[in-house]
């Protein structure tokens, strides 16, 4: 016979560990990663605060967080909402128009109702949002359609029906010396020092975040995501969750036209236009991946937060603003070649991780 | 031998399909097919690829609903029109492909939408880690819960699935092949479970191409063929050349009709291939005209090894040498381009793309062969995939159908096809019959021994232990990631190798 299975000492490897242990550190790898996910944009943030505050020591004063904050607040709650509906594998191209036609409805309602208290600004405001996500969610779930085609169909629509609207109601834009003081203040809102908004915005990311990370509808739109036919054979109602997610999406998105209307006080129909590419970009950054199925809502708001922060922090640094778009292409590509190398390696190591002793 | 029936009266009919009719377009998948499944039963279901076991399954487990006939459940009709409702009812399903969430822990795969919650609703993840370790140490499985399911073995997917099924106390149990990746002592474990589920009143269905595991296991068989019922009898009436030919409709020859060979020039050396945590210090030559077996246990590292020497993996120390010629580690491109072929185990992950036709797939591999200066002629390709698919009698509608229409059985002859086309001079096997029937693994068997003939080397991966023992020319065997053992054919026996895999020889 071949001299086939010499058996040798063992050279330079370890003895195999216990099953076990091995497996342990599987688990562990993997929930390392999706910390060094979400600690990557922190860095990243906090890298660029940094080199701006050599730039410009003032960078961080008071007035300065407060409207880095005022101008992330509505791009984290749409992120936050986004994040529900790219998990399970679909996206929301319409989240600027529904936002457009919220901020429209609700400042129509003050200028028509001053006494209309805030609460229900807010609500009508999510409400507008819903009923533009059941229709989406609605065409997606039902006709099976793709969501990309149906939310791009409804990113026209929506946007054509508050032109409509205004023209038909001879009312093309609605200025702060229309609307209510009672609606006004609540922009200019603070708690602490902080601008209402922003926290009604951090209050939205840890709900989501929290919902998606410890509720079962939570964690099933994980898993529509990860594998839509695995979904359905274990007994997911996958159509009315893809539906919640859609209309859950679309009353953040509401809120967020709510947000924008107390915040620039002056609306015309535009508001909104081509957000929706800005919230997708702040949900890749963060670590929410196109094909669902991974990312969070913590993640998705960091992405939008540093997206905000290099739109403000690039003027400050002396370069031309002109090259925002740039740096956020770059990053949309950093942050997809880091998941892809991270999913990878992740995939490598565990492979062959699951040895089972006798 | 057959455990026989339960003493005493069969239990009572607690789930039946009447009459049951199902096609998909222009194939019918299941012709008026009979099932009865009694309370306290193990009952096997049997018969060639694509004889319509899966689709029965599909039924029960309200994937698909029948076109005729009836459900019985106690003997009341129901519908079972979602996965849902079947599991309402109390119907848990192992399903013949693993579907598991990649990108989810395994505790979670398992209790999916099942999650134990605190007071609040929430997840109780300590109580879901507890209950998914306490599955897993029922079936004798070492596994980390909170691990994802990306990248688990095909056996290990498998046991995932098995102890899904078992974490539902389901008053019936259906297992669509779930031992296929699964060696001894893994089948046996899950035997051990699933006796016990039927003593206390469960009923099994359990549908497996290996004959050995249905006697064993099963007190009554229903065979199918052609998607319509042919028998059902006690498992104590039948022998397996009864059941074969009532499968098959005729006899079916040798099932292991290796020839004797003798063996030519190294084509394969490996030394002292090492990945840390995996395997270790790994060693053996192969050559031409050999077929050289590689056994062990589950999670023994073999399917690893074979993943490192073709390219798929990378390794930490070791060489592998081709031809005389090392091989780049790490590179499947150039493994294939030196005349190596790696039939993976894993054909819905590595080895189809599932929305291609049945030709694509089937030539997949060797397109820069087939094509003529950059073009690809339609008709070369089909030709070749006509060739090869009915060399292994591979039974889809139409060749441009996607493969994931076909059978699972079916499937696999797609990816045996996709790689036997390439005529490599060093083929590596993982699991090459796995959910293949009697006839066609016959037809396998014949076709890698006609190969080795030919001088073709050939390295045999298979948790089937007699299809080791008859195919092999020498048996190596792996014990958690070491060779422990190479066992030429004439010593080669079932004591043997199964010492050598559990780590009690030498
Ligand atoms: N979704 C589908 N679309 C079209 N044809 C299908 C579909 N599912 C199954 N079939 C066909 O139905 C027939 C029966 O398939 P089935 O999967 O039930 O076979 P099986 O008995 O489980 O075989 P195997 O032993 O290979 O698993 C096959 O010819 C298959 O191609
Ligand atoms: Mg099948």
């Amino acid at each position: 016979m071949s001299a086939s299975t010499a058996h040798r000492p063992p050279t330079g490897a370890t003895e195999a560990d216990a099953p076990e242990a091995r497996s342990r550190r599987g688990a562990a790898l993997a929930q390392r990663l999706v910390v060094v996910r979400e600690l990557g944009i922190l860095a990243a943030l906090v890298l660029l605060i940094g080199i701006t505050l050599i730039a410009n020591p003032r960078f961080l004063s008071g007035q300065n967080v407060r409207d880095l904050m005022l101008s992330a607040a509505v791009l984290v709650v749409l992120a936050a909402g986004q994040t529900m509906v790219i998990i399970t594998r679909n996206v929301d191209l319409s989240v600027g128009s529904v936002l457009g036609l919220s901020a429209y409805a609700v400042g129509t309602l003050l200028v028509d109702h001053p006494g209309t208290p805030v609460v229900v600004a807010v609500l009508a405001g999510m409400v507008v949002g819903a009923v533009c996500g059941l229709v989406n969610g609605a065409i997606v779930a039902v006709a099976k359609v793709p969501s990309l085609v149906v939310t791009l169909g409804t990113l026209y629509a929506i946007r054509g029906l508050t032109s409509l609207w205004a023209s038909s109601s001879d009312r093309l834009q609605i200025n702060a010396s229309d609307l209510p003081s009672s609606f006004k203040s609540f922009g200019g809102a603070r708690v602490l020092g902080i601008p209402v908004l922003f926290l009604i915005a951090v209050a939205v990311v840890l709900v989501v975040g929290y919902h998606l990370r410890s509720y079962r509808s939570g964690r099933e739109l994980y898993g529509i995501g990860s594998a839509p036919e695995a979904a359905r054979l274990s007994g997911i109602p996958v159509g009315r969750r893809v539906l919640t997610a859609f209309v859950l999406n679309g009353a953040l998105a509401g809120l967020a036209g709510v947000l924008y209307a107390a915040r620039f006080q002056t609306l015309d129909t535009t508001a909104g236009t081509g957000l929706e590419l800005n919230v997708v970009a702040a949900a890749v950054v963060g670590g929410v991946a196109i094909a669902g199925g991974t990312g969070s809502a913590w993640g998705a708001a960091l992405g939008a937060l540093l997206l905000t922060t290099i739109g403000t922090a690039l003027p400050q640094l002396g370069i031309n603003p002109f090259w925002r778009d740039a740096a956020v292409g770059a990053l949309i590509l950093a942050a997809i070649a880091l998941d892809r190398t991270l999913t990878l390696r992740l995939a490598a190591r565990l492979r062959g991780r699951n040895l089972r002793g006798s | 031998m057959a455990d026989g029936m339960p003493d005493g009266d069969p239990g009572p009919v607690v789930l039946a399909l009447r009459d049951v009719s199902k096609s998909f377009g222009a194939i019918a998948a299941l012709r008026g097919a009979q099932l009865e499944l009694r309370g306290g039963e193990a009952h096997a279901l049997v018969g060639e690829n694509g004889a319509g076991k899966s689709t029965l399954v599909k039924i029960l487990a309200g994937v698909h609903g029948p076109d005729e006939g009836t459900v019985l459940l106690d003997g009341q009709p129901v519908t079972l029109d979602s996965p849902a409702a079947a599991r309402a009812q109390g119907i848990a399903v192992i399903y013949q492909e693993p579907t598991l969430f990649p990108d989810l822990s395994v505790a979670e795969n398992i209790f999916m939408g099942r999650q134990p919650l605190t007071s609040g609703r929430r997840i109780d993840r300590p109580e879901l880690a507890a209950r998914c370790t306490a599955l897993f140490e029922r079936l004798g499985v070492h596994m980390d819960p909170d691990r994802p399911a990306r990248g688990l073995s095909i056996a290990d997917q498998q046991m995932v699935e098995i102890a899904k099924a078992l974490s539902f106390d389901a008053r019936v149990l259906v297992m669509d092949e779930p031992t296929a990746a699964l060696s001894g002592v893994e089948v046996e474990r899950l035997f051990t479970v699933a006796r016990a589920l039927r003593s206390h009143g469960a009923a099994v269905l359990f549908i497996s191409h290996r004959f050995d595991e249905v006697f064993d296991l099963c007190d009554r068989i229903t065979v199918m063929r052609d998607g319509q019922w042919v028998s059902t009898d006690a498992t104590g009436d039948l022998t397996v050349e009864q059941v074969v030919r009532r499968m098959v409709g005729r006899d079916v020859a040798d099932l292991f009709p290796k020839q004797d060979v003798v063996a030519g020039d190294v084509v394969l050396e490996v030394r002292g291939l090492t990945r840390r945590g995996v395997f270790t210090d790994v060693s053996f030559d192969v050559r031409a005209g050999e077929i050289v077996a590689l056994a062990g246990l589950v999670g023994a590292g073999r399917s690893e090894v074979v993943r490192a020497v073709f390219g798929v993996d990378i390794y930490d120390a070791g060489s592998v040498t081709l031809h005389g010629r090392p091989l780049k580690p790490g590179n499947p491109a150039a493994a294939m381009a030196a005349g190596l072929a790696l039939v993976p185990e894993d054909r819905r992950q590595q080895g189809l793309v599932m929305e291609l036709s049945v030709e694509r797939n089937a030539t997949l591999t060797r397109r820069w062969k087939l094509a003529r200066m950059g073009w690809l002629s339609a008709r070369t390709e089909r030709a070749t995939a006509a060739e090869w698919s009915k060399k292994l009698q591979v039974k889809a509608g139409r060749l441009s159908d996607p493969v994931s229409t076909l059978s699972g059985g079916n499937q696999q002859k797609v990816v045996l096809a996709k790689w036997l086309s390439t005529d490599p001079t060093l083929l590596i096997v993982d699991e090459p019959t796995r959910g293949i029937d009697v006839g066609t693994k016959a037809e396998v068997h014949r076709l890698l021994s006609q190969l080795a003939a030919d001088g073709m080397a050939v390295v045999m991966v298979s948790s089937e232990l007699p299809e080791v023992l008859g195919m092999a020319d020498r048996v190596l065997v792996m014990h958690e990631g070491r060779l422990v053992d190479d066992i030429p054919r004439a010593r080669a026996d079932e004591d043997t190798v199964m010492l050598a895999a559990t780590g009690q020889a030498r």
